[in-house]
């Protein structure tokens, strides 16, 4: 019940007052409330839980994230130090 | 981008193994708030990659898990009426109230229905008018929103055959409960990603610094637990209090504020019984009186119900993460996933239906 999933927004649309989306988790479609993300818009990745997003993932800050951990990983390559079995 | 599969990397996640390793001088016992990440642990084998001086406790961050007895009771009366379509999240179904649980009131002829979105309730009471429709309103932050929308939309709709029966708790005050118990043993939390992605992490510094714990949020991808733990052990190393945010993708220190204004709108505190810990002040959020009209327990009179807990049960002490799951004489014998006593064994993402599900008291000494 409480798992986030990310998913992917296709498109939006309205429903008795409500913003609503229709959003893709890796095939599987869903529709989902937008009312908690309202600049969220088509081709943007929100984090949705019990069909409701509350929060509109940042790309930016995802490519830092793994930027960051493939220079750890570079640094350590360089170093020669042995993986981890 | 692939927000799942690049924040699986193996490569990258044994990176971060190694700087886990290379900073960590002592054993550390850390804590993570939520169900889910529990589960991704497990799932994702990541306590058996971590070095043996990060101990990781699982604590009372699954909703099923810590809906108080009487709650479910509450439901199975409620459920039980002719004239009520009862609504709930899938896993609330097999959780055994004191006699029964939901699956046997539906064998029983009650009309219990999963739905996926408690939207899905609000649409079932608009196309069934002749019946109460009532969603059992469960979980934490980051099923409020959700839930007290479902409220907000029914009242926009003059919906009359509409309510709920709310158990919602809330993180802090059970990470209060936790800290200031004279058994503790956490000395770092990894904190719950969306539970921040909902509120921000503005309330956990002044907790921080009062019981001088440091904090990581965290995500529930692999790399993202080994960022949180990595985060943590480094600032523990180091003696450093901090509130530090490593889910910088989906969390802000404002968290979401149209989520947070529907909340107080619907919601107020109030005091919670928390199934295996017991009763929290301020712990948790009822419909507020503007909304009681809304409120199943109003509505079909069943606020008297009490029960007992299975005194064989030590799921207050797992929660609270002074046990583990393995170290319960029945774990695995009396208790299992298909047959429960108590809270964590009840849920997919409850402590102890983890380790059973993913075979750890094979592997881990009793």
């Amino acid at each position: 019940m409480c798992l986030g999933i990310p998913g992917k927004i296709t498109r939006t649309y309205e429903q008795d007052g409500l913003k609503m989306g229709r959003v893709d988790f890796g095939g599987t479609q869903r529709d989902v409330c937008l009312a908690y993300v309202p600049e969220a818009q088509a081709g943007q990745y929100v984090i949705v839980h019990v069909g409701f997003a509350i929060s509109v993932l940042s790309e930016e800050e995802a490519q830092q994230t793994l930027e960051a951990l493939q220079e750890l990983y570079d640094v350590q390559a360089e170093l020669g130090e042995e993986p981890l079995e | 981008m692939n927000y799942i599969e690049s924040f699986r990397d193996p490569a990258l996640a044994q990176a971060l193994l190694q700087e886990i390793r290379a900073s960590i001088t002592r054993p550390w016992v850390l804590m993570e708030i939520c169900g889910g990440q529990t589960h991704a642990i497990m799932r994702h084998g990541l306590d058996q990659l971590l070095p043996p001086e990060v101990e990781l406790v699982h604590g009372p961050g699954c909703p099923v898990c810590v809906t108080p007895l009487e709650q479910i009771d509450r439901a199975l009366a409620i459920a039980s009426r002719p004239e009520v379509i009862f609504c709930s999240y899938g896993d609330m179904l097999r959780v055994p109230g004191s006699h029964r649980d939901l699956f046997s009131v539906r064998a029983a002829g009650g009309d219990v229905r999963v739905v996926y979105s408690p939207l899905d309730a609000v649409r079932i009471a608009q196309e069934n008018p002749e019946k109460q429709v009532v969603f059992f309103a469960i979980g934490f932050e980051t099923t409020a929103p959700p839930n007290a929308m479902s409220v907000l939309h029914a009242h926009h709709l003059g919906l009359r055959n509409y309510s709920v029966l709310v158990s919602h708790v809330r993180v802090p005050p059970a990470m209060h409960a936790i800290l200031g118990s004279p058994g503790n043993r956490v000395q770092g939390f990894l904190l719950a990603g969306h539970v921040c992605a909902v509120m921000g992490y503005h309330e956990y510094p002044p907790l921080a610094e009062q019981y001088r714990v440091p904090m990581v949020v965290t995500g529930f991808e692999p790399l993202d637990i080994l960022r949180g733990v990595h985060r943590l052990i480094r600032l523990l190393e180091h003696g450093a209090v901090r509130v530090e945010n490593a889910y910088e993708r989906a969390v802000t220190l404002e968290g979401n504020p149209a989520a947070q204004a529907v909340i107080r709108k619907v919601f107020e505190p109030c005091d919670r019984q928390w199934r295996g810990i017991g009763r929290i002040p301020q712990s948790g959020w009822q419909l507020r009186p503007e909304f009681s009209e809304f409120d199943a327990v109003r509505r079909f009179e069943v606020g008297e119900l009490r029960a007992r807990e299975s005194p064989l049960c030590i799921a207050g002490e797992i929660l609270q993460g002074r046990k583990k799951p393995h170290q319960c004489p029945a774990f695995g014998v009396q208790c299992t996933p298909q047959a429960p006593l108590g809270a964590t064994m009840v849920s997919a993402e409850g402590a102890c239906a983890a380790y059973y599900r993913y075979g750890r008291e094979r592997l881990l000494p009793r």
